[in-house]
Formats: structure tokens, C-alpha cells, sequence
């Protein structure tokens, strides 16, 4: 009972502490909603350019070319050393009847050429699903040497090239985040330092009247989350409305139907609540640190 | 019974002042002492170390059976709520009121509103400021603040009480009257008193237990109404 009293006039003492101060409040909301937005900014980001390593990666495979005098039985030993491969996540085995009567389906002229030349030209392939990208080189080159191959085709250069790009990009705005957030904690507890300096007088007294550390840290504590929760709200509208209004604008694709945007839904209240539960942390986490400074009268 | 004792007890702060050295002193429950001393003296630091504002470099400070320099910062609140404590400068808070700012005590400590309210009015009415309830300490005089301030200091009933130069902001006839005040605390709650001050009229007119206190040594432990003024302070 004793503690919820004390919870209670914590939460009163809070709000009201945060309205006789109401210009140092200001000051710390708006710090807060100024980086949140630099913080959802780059979320945003981060999280459409994985998005988009991901389409590409999912859509990039190994198409193995069999050659064209290739018994059944040798089929089975190709398929068996390819499963061998611990790089292959999953392969499917395409005859050259089944390609042909892919590409009759895809276009008349193939079908009239194909017919034409009488015997099927084409060649049985195996189309390959590697778990790691990177290593995508070696897979090939080993699935290359084994008896029964003709080619192997991967977008070489293109892969490499695209793969390392993300990675770097990704890298980086991961670096921006982090570094915006401890930014805005390291902002926040220093305006909110200010608050409290214009209030030691207040904490030396209840520490001297007998209130215990905990009692005297909790209205802070929920000061600092208050405060937090209100400087999210403004950037927690822009990512709402912004990233809808940029994702009708823009037709779902950045530039270019290589880089598909996220659907917005579901997407931007997560972003939502991201910045919401960053924002009161940090907010938090920055006045205890400001008040403890003033604990150890 | 001993309530408070110092065994030599030493304070050296980090700059190399030595304020205390090797006192050892013991006070029994419900006695009234006056600390005297000129500035810089140790008187401060001497009452500073009952309620664990300093700790001290060696030796022990018992008050009411807790070992003082050995209670840890988190928890130095158990001991504040065993005494109370009157300031120079009345420590109230501005934007409280009379009522709130004596409230504030019981507050912290988390009792309910409705045992708050008969105890702050029972303190209120033994400094004589039932009437000043509503009123905010920019309102009153310095007196009255003191008031407030011992209303606050005693709302919890503690053992103990130390004043630190109450009287220090005061004319001789308001000193007066705080003096009553406190003096009526200790015969009528048997509540241990100990103050520091400056004011020799007080020192002379109570006649209690005075410890002399120079240059960090207890120079002087005079029984109640031994000690006169011009004997050296």
C-alpha cells in the first residue's frame, strides 16, 4: 500500500513538476521530437534498404547447364553431388522438355522455331538457391567441376557487386541509428540536468526529511518517460503520414523497380512504437542519470 | 542511557583540513546539549556527522544504536527518519505551502493522507502556526519560517533533534521564542536535542550541557548551567 502511495503522488508530483517548469519541459520535448525524427528517418531507411537486399538475394540463383548427351543416371550422381554442397539451400531440376514447354507458353516464335528445328536444342539445368551470397563464387565453381556440367551461370561480377553495396549501406545507416540514439539520450539528460539543477534544492530536502533514494528518483523517472512519450508524438505522425504519402507518391519503388519500398502498413506503426518505447527509454534513462548526480549529497 | 556517542572520532576532508580530532563524546536520551564554537571550529561538521551529511575518517558515531559512518548512501534515508533537523536558513520549499511544506516529511516517508493530516496539525499547533496553514513561506516572517521548519522537523516524532544555528537569522526577541519552542520539545516529548550556535545570550539564559568545541578539539564538556560565555567562547 505504502509503495503504491508513493507510485501515486510520483505521478502527481511528475506532471505537475512538469508544468511549473514548462520552458525547461519545452526545451527537452522538442530536443527529443528533433532527434526522434532524424531517428525515424533513418529507420526508415535501414530498414527498406534490407528489405530490398532481400528481394534481390531471393531473386538471384545458380542456373547449372547440363550437357546435352547427359544420362538419367548421371543426372542423379550431378544431383546428388550439387545436395552435397553445404552452400545450396535448396535446388530444382528443370529437363529440357519441361524449358521448352516454358518458353512455347512465353512466346509463339519459340515454339514455331523450336518445332522447326525438330530435336530439342535445349539443355537439362539445375536451378540453385545458396544460403550465403558471398559465397556464391565458390558454389559455382565447384558445381562447375563436377562430370556432366556444361556451364554455369550466376551474374558474375553483378552479384559480388550488389551484395557488397548493401552490406556497406546497411553498415552504415545501422552506425547512424545507434549513434542518433545514444545522441538523443546524451541531449535529453543534459536538458534535463538543467530541470533538475533548478530543482537540487528540492532533492536535498527530501533527502534530508528521509525520503529514500528510490522515492525521490521516481517523479524523475516518470518525468523523463512523460516527457519522452510527448516528444515522440510529432515524429511518430510524420513516419505514419510521411512514409504513406511517399509510398503512394512514389508507387511503392524507390527510383527504380529494383528497390521495392515496404508495404506501409503494419510497417509504419512498428516504426511507430520503435520510436515511442526509444523515446521514453531514453527520456528515462537520461533523468536518472541527471538526478543522480544530485543523490550523492 | 547513551543515545549518541563519538569515539574518537577524526574527520580529515580531501583538501587536508582536519575539522574533528579524536573526539569521543556521549549524550544520554532526552538531553539538551549546545554546541558552541567559532567558525570553522568543527561545530558544523561535528552536527553534519549525526545525520550522516559527512562520515567520519575514523573512529565511530553511534546515534540511537545505528553506526552511522557505516550506513551506505541508499540507505541513509532510515537514519533521517529518526531525527529531525532545523536549519539556519529553513530549507522550506517555495512553492509549498505551510501545511504542504510540514506534510512533505510524512510524505516521503509514504503514510496516508488521513494520518498526514492530525499529525501536521498537531506539529503546526505546537510552534503556534495553526493559523498560517494556507500560507506560503515568502508570506511569513523569518520567525515564522523557523517555525514551519521545526514543525517539520518534529511532525515524524523523532528521537532526535538537531538544530544548526536556528536562531542564526533571527532578532534576539524572535530567538526568543524559537528557543521556547525547542525547549518545550525537549520537557514535553523527552526529545534529545542538540544545537549548534553562535548566540551567547541563548547559552547563558538555558543553562544546559554545553560542549566547546576549538579548532576540531572538544575543548569543553560544562554540566548544564556550568558554562558562562566569557570563559572563553
Amino acid at each position: 500500500m505504502r509503495v503504491i502511495r508513493i507510485i501515486g503522488r510520483s505521478f502527481r508530483d511528475a506532471f505537475k513538476s512538469i508544468g511549473r517548469n514548462f520552458s525547461l519541459s519545452f526545451a527537452s520535448i522538442m530536443c527529443t521530437t528533433i532527434t526522434l525524427i532524424l531517428v525515424a528517418v533513418a529507420i526508415v531507411c535501414a530498414a527498406n534498404i534490407e528489405n530490398a537486399t532481400k528481394l534481390i538475394e531471393d531473386e538471384l540463383s545458380i542456373v547449372v547447364y547440363l550437357n546435352k548427351d547427359v544420362t538419367t543416371e548421371k543426372i542423379d550422381n550431378i544431383k546428388s553431388d550439387i545436395a552435397s554442397e553445404s552452400n545450396v539451400q535448396e535446388y530444382t531440376f528443370k529437363s529440357k522438355d519441361e524449358w521448352k514447354l516454358e518458353m512455347a507458353e512465353y512466346s509463339q516464335t519459340f515454339d514455331t522455331v523450336l518445332n522447326y528445328i525438330g530435336e530439342n536444342p535445349l539443355l537439362d539445368s539445375f536451378i540453385i538457391k545458396v544460403y550465403d551470397l558471398e559465397e556464391m563464387h565458390d558454389t559455382a565453381e565447384y558445381i562447375k567441376s563436377i562430370d556432366g556440367v556444361e556451364t554455369v551461370k550466376y551474374g558474375e561480377g553483378m552479384v559480388e557487386t550488389v551484395v557488397s553495396t548493401f552490406d556497406v549501406v546497411e553498415k552504415v545507416v545501422i552506425v547512424a541509428v545507434v549513434a542518433l540514439i545514444l545522441v538523443t539520450a546524451f541531449l535529453i539528460s543534459n536538458t534535463i540536468k538543467l530541470t533538475i539543477f533548478s530543482r537540487r534544492n528540492e532533492i536535498e530536502i527530501m533527502r534530508l526529511v528521509g525520503a529514500s533514494n528510490a522515492s525521490i528518483k521516481l517523479p524523475f523517472l516518470i518525468e523523463g518517460f512523460v516527457i519522452g512519450i510527448i516528444g515522440s508524438i510529432i515524429p511518430v505522425c510524420i513516419t505514419i503520414y510521411g512514409y504513406v504519402i511517399l509510398f503512394t507518391k512514389m508507387g511503392g519503388q524507390l527510383f527504380t523497380n529494383l528497390i521495392i519500398l515496404i508495404e506501409p502498413y503494419n510497417f509504419v506503426f512498428l516504426v511507430a512504437l520503435v520510436l515511442v518505447v526509444i523515446g521514453a527509454l531514453v527520456g528515462m534513462f537520461g533523468s536518472l542519470k541527471a538526478v543522480r548526480k544530485y543523490l550523492k549529497i | 542511557m547513551k543515545f549518541i556517542e563519538l569515539k574518537n572520532v577524526n574527520k580529515i576532508y580531501k583538501n587536508g583540513v582536519t575539522a574533528l580530532a579524536d573526539m569521543s563524546v556521549e549524550i544520554e536520551k532526552g538531553e539538551f546539549v549546545f554546541v558552541i564554537g567559532l567558525t570553522a571550529s568543527g561545530k558544523s561538521t561535528f552536527i553534519k556527522m549525526l545525520y550522516r551529511e559527512e562520515k567520519p575518517t575514523s573512529g565511530t558515531v553511534t546515534v540511537g544504536g545505528l553506526n552511522v559512518g557505516k550506513i551506505r548512501n541508499g540507505r541513509v534515508y532510515k537514519l533521517r527518519r529518526k531525527i529531525g533537523i532545523v536549519f539556519q536558513d529553513f530549507k522550506l520549499l517555495p512553492k509549498l505551502t505551510v501545511y504542504e511544506n510540514v506534510a512533505f516529511a510524512l510524505e516521503c516517508v509514504g503514510l496516508k493522507e488521513k494520518e498526514i493530516r492530525p499529525k501536521v496539525m498537531n506539529a503546526l499547533e505546537r510552534v503556534g502556526l495553526k493559523d498560517k496553514v494556507r500560507s506560503f513561506p515568502n508570506e511569513l516572517s523569518g520567525g515564522e519560517q523557523q517555525r514551519v521548519c521545526i514543525a517539520r522537523a518534529i511532525v515524524n516524532e523523532p528521537k532526535l533533534l538537531i538544530c544548526d544555528e536556528p536562531t542564526g537569522n533571527l532578532d534576539p526577541e524572535t530567538s526568543k521564542e524559537i528557543m521556547d519552542v525547542i525547549d518545550s520539545i525537549n520537557k514535553d516529548l523527552k526529545t534529545t536535542i542538540i544545537m549548534a550556535t553562535h548566540d551567547k545570550d541563548i547559552v547563558n539564559r538555558m543553562k544546559k550541557r554545553v560542549l566547546l568545541i576549538d579548532h576540531g578539539v572538544l575543548a569543553g564538556d560544562y554540566a548544564k548551567g556550568r558554562y558562562k560565555a566569557h570563559e572563553g567562547n
